[in-house]
């Protein structure tokens, strides 16, 4: 089945098997290697990305559910070789153990501090809640979203 | 790795769209909404559609609205929109309080309340807010629609009335102008299903109760509420003494079963426990409303 989504501005068409997710389209079809792979029951979030400005589970969409839609994966957070806020944000406060939840993470973070400008650290944890850091981290993952709230330039928005 | 068996995909349009190709390709096909229950299900292989339907694109399907004297909540309306309305809030505070505790922000951006209410988990926090307000659904099949209450819309566990070429498309509540509702749950961490949930709804005129809805999930209890309890609290004084009887008699409504999450007296002084205390500040709102 023919799939076209635009991932980061970029147009991509696919055929694929209806069943494909979307986490294994990005990371195998299209070999974009940022966004991860985790549980793969919608429970730990390392695989979230945006779909048309709001984050999913991209482990529990199929391809084919994104047809004509904008998706932003970690790698679109950059902009013209600048970091984003967020991933400074992750530099400098230490918000990575293993690494591995860092994507989502930075998706969702980001997402949330879009949304609420004057988002709380409380209301950040509540946030997070569906991305999980095995490294339990959490104290610097917050930090780092607070840097991204202090120091957001919006180059990227939702 | 958890792929989905194959499976056919088709994108509905309409209503009218979706209903006609349920139809067509029969009892092998399934709906998908937010696709945070049935798409799991098909990676684990427990659920083997020939074909999902998707619903994600029928506009018609979504919006929170007051029609006459009833709350109409669209069956594709996300968790995260009902989480937030304003109307809802206003004439029912527990809705509010149930989607806090479902799942987690992520995935109530995309799950929708009647995905929830279709796949009928007997631990679903909306099947017990929808048997407590004694809510409605309105079912679409090539025939017309039909109207079930919520307190005869499961078949039993994973099951419901929904017939192959019928989709759900609005759930209904009536308005009940003073009521209070609170809604408690017991969960193991942050956004699992509930160990024992209670939510409840009281209307307090005159200095008694004249009208209450008890629903309880994950202990089994019969389409998720307490009409004993219910029974037992009508007409009386909502005092201490009153409301733990009740309380009592909801959890001897509640059949739990043991499981990694509990033994089976735990989970029923959980049952009693815990519309005890959506009991109390039910009441207490509606007192003070």
């Amino acid at each position: 089945m023919q799939v076209s989504v635009n991932i980061n501005g970029v147009e991509h068409s696919r055929d694929v098997e209806p069943r494909t997710l979307l986490v294994h389209f990005i990371r195998d079809d299209l070999q974009m290697r940022g966004t991860h792979w985790g549980c793969d029951t919608s429970n730990c979030g390392a695989c979230t990305v945006w779909v048309d400005g709001a984050p999913v589970k991209s482990c529990t969409m199929l391809a084919v559910q994104a047809e004509g839609a904008e998706v932003t994966t970690v790698e679109g957070l950059v902009k013209d070789g600048a970091l984003d806020p967020i991933q400074e944000g992750f530099t400098e406060c230490h918000g990575l153990q293993c690494g591995y939840c860092t994507p989502g993470m930075m998706m969702t973070g980001r997402w949330l501090v879009d949304q609420n400008p004057n988002i709380t650290r409380e209301e950040i944890r509540e946030g997070i809640s569906g991305n999980i850091c095995r490294c339990t981290g959490y104290k610097n993952i917050l930090d780092a979203i607070e840097y991204a709230r202090d120091h957001a330039n919006s180059e990227v928005s939702a | 790795m958890q792929t989905p068996a194959p499976v056919e995909y088709a994108k509905a349009t309409s209503i009218a769209d979706a209903i006609s190709r349920l139809e067509a390709l029969g009892e092998d096909s399934r709906p998908v909404a937010g696709g945070y229950s049935l798409i799991p299900m098909m990676k684990l292989r427990l659920a083997r559609p020939e074909t999902v339907v998707d619903l994600n694109g029928i506009a018609e399907l979504r919006g929170i609205r007051v029609e006459g004297n009833e709350l109409v909540v669209g069956a594709m309306t996300t968790h995260a929109d009902v989480l937030s309305s304003a109307i809802l809030f206003e004439h029912y505070p527990i809705f509010r309080e149930a989607e806090h505790v479902i799942a987690d922000p992520i995935v109530r951006m995309r799950g929708t309340i009647g995905g929830s209410m279709c796949q009928a988990d007997p631990a679903s926090d909306l099947s017990a807010v929808g048997s407590a307000l004694r809510g409605t659904a309105v079912i679409a099949g090539s025939a017309g629609t039909r109207t079930v209450p919520l307190r005869e819309f499961h078949d039993g566990p994973y099951e419901t009335v929904i017939q192959t070429g019928e989709i759900l498309t609005e759930l209904r509540y009536p308005i009940r102008p003073g009521a209070g509702s609170a809604y408690e749950k017991v969960e193991r961490r942050a956004g699992d299903w509930g160990v024992c949930t209670s939510g409840v709804f009281v209307v307090v005129s005159g200095g008694v109760i004249t009208e209450c809805g008890i629903g309880m999930a994950a202990v089994n209890a019969d389409h998720y509420c307490a009409p004993e309890a219910e029974a037992l609290l009508t007409g009386k004084a909502p005092t201490e003494e009153n409301l733990k009887a009740a309380a009592d008699a909801a959890a001897n409504e509640a059949n739990p079963n043991a499981d990694q999450r509990g033994p089976v007296d735990y989970k029923r002084h959980l049952a009693s426990e815990l519309t005890l205390r959506a009991l109390r500040r039910a009441v207490a709102a509606s007192q003070g409303a």
